[in-house]
């Protein structure tokens, strides 16, 4: 800071900032701070939104440890939301590196392309979840067709009669939770893609020259320089996506419903219905907060993982 | 995340917002394929393939936003056809009018439109009011302040969810409550209700913070020597050199308002004041098999933030690069 500036600064700033201050500050307090201190105390209580909360100490968690232990619907809906994570984030996270390399390669046309693969993104859940059932539609569905297609095509190579059968896809316990995440890896690749490329973007140039000039193979250019220095990146991209994940709930809202027989139920959607269908607000609480550590612990592990092996050439 | 220094102290890596080719398109020298220089010939060769594995992802990103308008457009008889029929015989555009009739997307278009407008205002001025305050102004736990505002970012949206809702609805004197907040609604079903727990964030505090230390000191100097008050440097000085970042800021929070949709659909039980994603998901449970009209519904939702994104397309990816770095 130049002298200057504390020459003539005033003694009211503090006052001033505070000023600045206190809009945001305000509404932090009144709709984060209070908040969460209402929901750890309503996560002890027993409350339909009618009657005043009632105090029942630790039962709402005694609940979810019961149903955990009895494979309850707060059980399906953790291992689903488990499921979920693991069918997603390795292939999404993978696929959008994939694209990000190709996107950086210099091509031309590559706007377009990175255009294209982001509208996904901007498109509202609720929009893509709906097109989505309809490709998914068991009887006049896209995919099915894709599927027939592929058939003919194997059928004709092979000279034999090959029959991928139509599918049911959503309304099917066993898939539908594969299929929405399916669709939830092509809405989120954009995103990570974008993350991926501002990454690349910062891996200074004259390394891979060096590279080049010693001989290295692309593949090896890869593996030493590429993805060690994109390490932060994808620390942050796995981390991201964990949070997302665990998070998830429009799709499932809209596409299913938790259904069929609670194949598709997740974390949050048992959070909603419980809060607001049941009116168990107190027990929905107290799963908020074991979501709350859940994600808190994660991240933790995450961060933990990735920040080991740091390199830095620059 | 950065390390809190001392006032001006920190020139942020990695901004950003100067694009090296003004287009924001990804500058091509770091690329970790790239040939030597002497290959180039080749190189035009080695393009395609590269260029087809692209293109394949392409259609698999835009498919589904073709068939959503093939169908939207089809008659009724040429929706449950197998094989599928890609361009409709005669398009339907009736389609688009029956489905504008059959729920009130207009006044869930308008709702949606004031949601999203007044998320991004109030987003813009709170953000960059506290923004200011924490690049600028010196004051006592200034840094012990701003990580605990972007420690609230932790905090799962459904932790607060339920007390949230309860205090919206006993809000003393608002949709017909006492002073107590019992009797009415209070603020479910309003804007205010809506936007409120919303109109600030911590990352577009963190997001304005960092272009503002970016920002010469001089102007503000040589403004103060003149007199010139710290509201009038914050609004006469920062905000107009800020263009860039807050049309970021803005963007974000108009399409993440825009396409918000487990809030609307708490708050906004009146289905005169649903908001389009809320009104389509409802539509749907009521016309489940009525895919043209659905389809031509779900165009009608996605067609303005489409435009928005293809209009400020390089804030959005700068925004997205922001975030990414700095995690």
């Amino acid at each position: 800071m130049s002298p200057n500036t504390r020459m003539i600064a005033k003694p009211s700033e503090s006052r001033i900032a505070w000023l600045f201050l206190s809009p945001g500050l305000a509404l932090f307090f009144l709709f984060v701070l209070i908040p969460v201190v209402a929901a750890f105390y309503l996560s002890f209580c027993r409350y339909d939104i009618i009657h005043s909360p009632s105090w029942i100490g630790a039962q709402n968690y005694a609940r979810i440890w019961k149903d955990l232990a009895n494979h309850g619907v707060f059980y399906l809906s953790l291992r689903n939301t488990a499921q979920y994570a693991v069918a997603t984030i390795p292939i999404g996270m993978v696929l959008a590196l994939a694209l990000a390399l190709l996107v950086n390669a210099g091509l031309r046309g590559v706007t377009l392309y990175r255009t294209t693969y982001y509208l996904p993104v901007v498109t509202s859940l609720v929009a893509v979840s709906l097109v989505w059932m309809w490709l998914y539609d068991p009887n006049y569905g896209l995919l099915n067709y894709g599927l027939e297609l592929v058939s003919r095509g194997l059928s004709l190579l092979t000279g034999r009669q090959v029959l991928l059968p139509p599918q049911t896809w959503l309304a099917d316990p066993g898939q539908a939770m594969l299929a929405i995440a399916v669709m939830s890896i092509w809405k989120g690749l954009g995103y990570n893609m974008v993350i991926y490329l501002a990454g690349l973007q910062g891996i200074p140039e004259h390394l891979y020259e060096a590279a080049v000039i010693d001989g290295a193979t692309p593949w090896q250019r890869f593996r030493a320089i590429t993805w060690p220095l994109l390490k932060p990146t994808t620390a942050f991209i796995l981390v991201v996506s964990v949070i997302g994940a665990s998070q998830v709930f429009g799709q499932v809202y809209v596409m299913t419903n938790g259904g069929p027989n609670n194949a598709t139920t997740v974390i949050v959607h048992q959070i909603f219905q419980n809060a607001f269908s049941f009116m168990k607000m107190g027990y929905a609480s107290a799963m908020a907060f074991v979501l709350f550590g859940l994600i808190f612990l994660l991240s933790l592990i995450n961060l933990r993982l990735l920040r080991g092996g740091q390199v830095d050439y620059v | 995340m950065t390390k809190i220094n001392r006032r001006g102290a920190e020139t942020p890596r990695g901004m950003g917002f100067k694009t090296r080719n003004g287009r924001g398109t990804p500058a091509s020298n770091s690329d970790s394929f790239s040939a030597s220089p002497r290959l180039r010939g080749k190189a035009v060769l080695r393009e395609i393939p590269l260029h087809l594995l692209l293109a394949l992802g392409a259609v698999t990103m835009i498919l589904p936003f073709l068939w959503m308008l093939s169908t939207s457009l089809k008659p009724e008889s040429q929706i449950f056809r197998f094989p599928p029929v890609w361009i409709p015989g005669n398009w339907e555009w009736r389609n688009y009018r029956a489905a504008m009739e059959a729920a009130p997307f207009g006044r869930y278009f308008l709702n949606t439109a004031i949601f999203a407008t007044a998320a991004t205002i109030s987003n813009l001025l709170f953000c960059s009011m506290a923004a200011y305050a924490f690049a600028r102004l010196r004051f006592r736990g200034r840094d012990v302040l701003f990580i605990l505002v972007l420690g609230t970012m932790m905090i799962p949206g459904q932790v607060t969810m339920v007390p949230v809702f309860i205090m919206l609805k006993h809000w003393p004197l608002a949709g017909g409550n006492d002073l107590l907040g019992a009797g009415g609604h209070g603020l479910l079903n309003s804007f205010t209700g809506l936007v409120l727990p919303g109109a600030v964030g911590a990352f577009g505090i963190f997001l304005l913070r960092q272009f503002f230390m970016t920002l010469p000191r001089e102007l503000e100097d040589a403004a103060r020597i003149d007199g010139c008050s710290e509201a009038g440097i914050y609004w006469r000085i920062i905000l107009p050199l800020s263009r860039p970042a807050l049309a970021t800021l803005g963007i974000f929070t108009f399409t993440a308002a825009w396409n918000e949709f487990l809030w609307p659909l708490l708050i906004m039980s009146k289905d005169s004041m649903k908001t389009l994603q809320v009104g389509l998901q409802v539509f749907q449970t009521q016309y489940v098999t009525r895919w043209d009209l659905l389809m031509a519904g779900t165009v009608v939702v996605t067609i303005p933030v489409l435009i928005i994104f293809l209009a400020g397309q390089r804030y959005f990816t700068k925004g997205i690069a922001l975030s990414g770095i700095k995690g």
